[in-house]
């Protein structure tokens, strides 16, 4: 039914040699032949942005692009983010304050608002939301999210402020006893 | 976020508990609540949220092993027609496919609520909607199993289509099911709580309003996935990505004709769920079956189209509401009548009728309440629980009707409000039991944050101000099937390592149940969240929990946690106070100590503690159990609406609205939820923003809505839209800035004096938009989404001299039959109706026995 393609992938840093069926997309071969769950698909058809990676840097929704056209590229996925064993600052604040909830479409928006943070270290909250405009959450109605992404990005210039607390407690009111 | 300072002070144990299931308020398990707390009401990271943030959380399309096959479904292209042939000839010869099954492989009827068994895993005879699956198909690979789909034929003899609640009510015959109250009119109820005509006769205005609530849809990002296979000794495992487990392996049992012991459903932490993996699916059975015909793994993974198609969200409903008042706005008596639409097949039907109803008297008191409704069958993918279940459309109908009402009366809208609240402790008119009600600190918290007093109904034209309310369960009352078992329960392992492991039902569909478990047993342990593994949703492994449905799980698994650990403290509090030479009442649980709270130099390590447990009694372990209080209700249709809490929600929305365009903005929403007390408020936080924004996109612009194909290809009714692109949800770009307000007025039946969060939020969101845009504009838009061709339709009305309103006008007149009437408690009532034996019989059709059949037991 169809022709087989093998190539070797670059996928974080390390060579994957893979044969896949040459229709299919960069999305199916993470997920099947490599095996990299980590990336998720929402829609298989461009729409919901659960299924980004960075290709050579750029943010890349893995289900529009053929697999067969990555020879020569650099790949990266959420299973690169980690430092050793240790959190990025994008995953540390993502899982600290909550902007993870089902975390399906966390690896996707992870991958662009890394993608962000590399270009721009200081971006404004409309900056943050044009960036991310392209995923979906049906969760944490993006609030959280945005404002991991200022508190990662605020750790990785080197500023200790973390998100206000009104974010964490709510805000202050007349029936708010002690904190 | 900083590290947790554990203070070292703790009150003394409080004697044995209970041995059990712990009911209600009756029982001890709140002693927790009386001692300083080290870890509840401080924000905590998740404990899924390192999985989560690093890709390593399985969800069910992740799995994978050796030898898996995969599988797609037939589905029907047409609605409503008889099945005359299934060739599978061609198909079978097509590469790498294995195996087929079609509806004769399980002819067993299967549905999550009893009253409705409507299902076939496969259609058998007939097809009921677009989307409704035929034939199962599975091969090597999926694209061999899609290839393979598209080959099998099936003929089809097609049947009139019933494409809404009108039609269904006109028309009886060809009927879309062989049950239900009449011709295509599933569930009718009626029933009135209290001397209606007295309550209306007792007011000095009565209103009446219509107002129509659009289907939406779940959305969950994660399709459906299930992948089941045989265990090497020959039983069936599935794991799949549903909210409740427990019900799947019932259904399982059933259509497999298996005993439930040789079945084993594992949930998969769920990528979304929000009532949409709620019922047991085709899908999930076909998965099963397949396996065991094959003797090999089987995956299937749903698109994204057909996500749509399986559905069972938000049921389109027509509403009329009428309400007594007195001049100064307090509520004599509400007639509400509803009409739900509910796609092909039972689902959650029967209960999402009643709850279009039930909770209307929980927030403000209504003396007397009559309450009407049916739910049709029409040839539409199946409508039933969306986030909120049932009580979002009349919540709507209600919060703009009062907002109408205020503006009638020369009363401003929080005040009209404020002045109707049900007051704690108290039975409403449909006996429900209201404990602890926090919506009046929730209205003042938005209406002082908005600056509602100096600026509503001051802003300039075009700019606006709306304020709503709501109020949703802490679970449902009585479990799905009728049982007196528990509806969760919780199983504590400990042994000489210091770890704890816990072991329950429940599943994570994200909104942070597994957090919940296990900072409930770390927190009168008084250990670290570290310290404990989980055991979750695995019906071979963990104790019965019913699924994460009707905000149940943190009242109701943490009860059942609290019980456990408090039965395991009891357990080490005994073996370590020998040791110390305290006694056990003495001993306080803290940072991985266990000490004598009159002299901490007289303490031992936990892990001591535990081994000097083990050694005491052998092998450690506990079992805490939860059942909710009974209800006072005693009526037929009573076993909707109760629960053992009830949280509540105020919302103010600022929008802005261009008169040229009808495009509207919401540039701001206050949001007060009374969530009883925090387990963790970073995630209480998250639950109340996500609710804003699914409210948001509901009431602006999600639409669960089908059009037909023309006459000379099928007529079929097909989505309008099943995409993601083209069903319009919020982005990063819609989501106005939200401040929230956590009120905390702790439930005595709650954990802690927890309430849920998940679901109540979204409630005020719709009617607090519309009531917004009315102060804007001066134009009411009674339906939901609010387009911005809508408002600018009632603009020019307006325009033109006529009524600024765009919305129903006009409720059809339905038979609802004979009213069950039930004197409420100011009437002497006690729970029941007077007239049992001839209610719901209706005007001239069924009979008393043909509707105990289509009701079964329980009403539920």
């Amino acid at each position: 039914m169809s022709n087989t393609t093998t190539l070797t992938l670059r996928i974080n840093d390390e060579d994957v040699t893979v044969a896949f069926p040459t229709h299919h997309t960069l999305l199916e071969v993470l997920r099947e032949e490599c095996r990299l769950t980590g990336t998720k698909h929402g829609c298989e058809l461009g729409e919901c942005g659960t299924c980004t990676v960075l290709v050579d840097g750029k943010p890349m929704l893995s289900c529009l692009v053929l697999a067969a056209e990555m020879d020569g590229h650099e790949i990266r996925t959420v299973e690169g983010m980690m430092i050793g064993n240790t959190l990025h600052p994008l995953q540390q604040a993502f899982a600290d304050l909550g902007a993870a909830q089902c975390g399906y479409c966390t690896p996707g928006i992870l991958m662009a608002a890394e993608a962000l943070l590399e270009a721009n270290p200081d971006p404004t909250r409309e900056q943050i939301q044009e960036a991310l405009a392209g995923n979906l959450c049906r969760c944490t109605g993006y609030i959280k999210i945005l404002e991991a992404v200022e508190w990662a990005a605020a750790t990785q210039r080197g500023e200790d402020t973390p998100p206000a607390k009104e974010s964490i407690y709510g805000s202050p009111h007349a029936a708010t006893k002690g904190e | 976020m900083g590290k947790t300072k554990t203070p070292k002070a703790e009150a003394p144990l409080s004697d044995a508990a209970s041995e059990a299931p712990s009911e209600g308020s009756t029982d001890k398990k709140n002693v927790a609540s009386d001692r300083p707390l080290n870890l509840i009401g401080k924000p905590f990271r998740r404990v899924d949220g390192r999985a989560k943030v690093t890709g390593q959380t399985k969800f069910a399309d992740d799995l994978h092993f050796p030898r898996t096959v995969h599988m797609k479904l037939v589905r029907s292209t047409v609605p409503h027609a008889e099945i005359v042939s299934i060739d599978t000839t061609e198909a079978a010869g097509m590469p790498g496919v294995l195996g087929f099954l079609t509806g004769d492989d399980m002819p067993n009827t299967f549905g999550i609520l009893p009253v409705s068994q409507d299902e076939h895993a496969l259609c058998v005879g007939k097809v009921r909607f677009v989307g409704d699956p035929v034939v199962a198909v599975a091969a090597l690979t999926e694209d061999q199993a899609h290839e393979a789909a598209l080959k099998v034929k099936v003929e089809y003899n097609d049947l009139t289509t019933i494409a809404s609640v009108e039609q269904a009510a006109s028309t009886p015959e060809p009927r879309i099911h062989d049950y239900g109250d009449t011709g295509n009119i599933h569930k009718q109820v009626s029933m009135s709580f209290g001397d209606l005509d007295a309550g209306f006769a007792e007011a000095d205005e009565i209103f009446e309003d219509i107002y129509y609530f659009e289907g939406n849809t779940h959305l969950p990002m994660e399709q459906h996935a299930s992948i089941a296979f045989t265990e090497d000794d020959g039983r069936v495992t599935i794991y799949s990505s549903t909210q409740t487990p427990h019900y799947l392996h019932r259904s399982l049992a059933k259509v497999l004709e298996l005993p439930a012991s040789r079945i084993r459903v594992i949930a998969c932490p769920n990528g979304g769920g929000f009532g949409g993996k709620s019922d047991p699916f085709n899908h999930e059975i076909c998965a099963a079956k397949m396996a065991l015909k094959l003797g090999r793994p089987v995956k299937i993974a749903l698109t994204r189209e057909e996500v749509f198609y399986c559905h069972r969200g938000r049921h389109p409903v027509l509403m009329k509401t009428r309400t007594g008042f007195k001049k100064d706005g307090r509520m004599t008596a509400q007639h509400l009548q509803t009409a739900l639409d509910g796609g092909a097949y039972g689902s959650y039907g029967v209960a999402s009728t009643y709850y279009t109803g039930a909770l209307q008297t929980v927030t403000y008191d209504l003396p007397k309440y009559r309450f009407d409704s049916i739910r049709a069958f029409t040839n539409k993918p199946p409508c039933g629980p969306k986030r909120g279940h049932g009580t979002p459309q009349p919540r709507a109908a209600f919060e703009t009707h009062l907002d109408k009402a205020a503006h009638r009366l020369g009363i401003d809208p929080a005040d009209i409000r404020l002045n109707n609240l049900v007051p704690p402790d108290s039975v409403t008119a449909n006996y429900l039991k209201v404990g602890s009600i926090g919506l009046g600190d929730c209205i003042e918290a938005v209406v002082k944050g908005s600056g509602w007093r100096e600026r509503y109904g001051k802003l300039p034209e075009g700019r606006g101000l709306g304020l709503a309310c709501g109020s949703y369960l802490c679970g449902a009352g009585l479990p799905i099937y009728w049982n007196f078992m528990p509806q969760s329960g919780v199983q504590i392992k400990l042994d000489r390592s210091g770890g704890v492991a816990v072991f329950c039902g429940e599943t994570e569909i994200g909104q942070g149940s597994d957090s919940v478990l296990a900072a409930c047993v770390a927190e009168i342990l008084g250990i670290d969240l570290q310290d404990i593994r989980l055991c979750v949703a695995d019906t071979d492994l963990t104790p019965v929990d019913l699924g994460s449905y009707s905000s149940r799980v943190t009242l109701m698994v943490g009860n059942a946690a609290v019980q456990a650990a408090e039965r395991a403290r009891e357990i080490i509090a005994k073996a370590a106070g020998e040791k110390l030479d305290v006694p056990p009442s003495r001993l306080a649980f803290s940072e991985h100590r266990v000490f004598d709270i009159e002299d901490d130099e007289r303490s031992m390590s936990f892990v001591e503690a535990v081994q000097a447990a083990e050694a005491k009694f052998g092998t450690l372990g506990t079992t805490g159990s939860y059942i909710p209080p009974r209800s006072p209700g005693r009526y037929r249709g009573a076993g909707v609406g109760p629960s053992p809490a009830y949280s509540y929600s105020a919302a103010v929305v600022e929008v802005e609205v261009d008169p040229q365009t009808g495009i509207y903005q919401v540039e701001h929403v206050w949001m007060a939820h009374d969530v009883g007390k925090c387990i963790n408020p970073a995630l209480v936080m998250g639950q109340i923003e996500g609710s804003v924004y699914m409210g948001l996109g509901e009431a602006m612009m999600e639409e669960q809505v089908f059009r037909r194909l023309p006459k000379k290809r099928s007529n079929a009714l097909v989505h309008k839209h099943p995409s993601l692109l083209e069903y319009k949800s919020p982005t990063f770009h819609e989501m106005p800035p939200v401040t929230s307000y956590i009120i905390e007025d702790p439930d005595p039946n709650g954990p802690f004096g927890a309430k849920e969060v998940g679901q109540g939020p979204l409630l005020p969101m719709p009617p607090a938009v519309a009531n917004a845009i009315f102060d804007a504009v001066g134009v009411r838009v009674d339906q939901v989404p609010i387009g911005p061709h809508h408002v600018l339709e009632a603009l020019e009305r307006k325009a033109k001299g006529k009524e600024g309103r765009v919305g129903p006008n006009k409720f059809p007149d339905y038979d609802f039959g004979v009213p069950l009437n039930v004197p409420t408690v100011a009437e002497g009532g006690d729970g029941k109706a007077t007239n049992q034996e001839t209610a719901g019989v209706r005007k001239g059709i069924g009979t008393m026995k043909d509707r105990e059949e289509a009701v079964g037991k329980g009403g539920q």
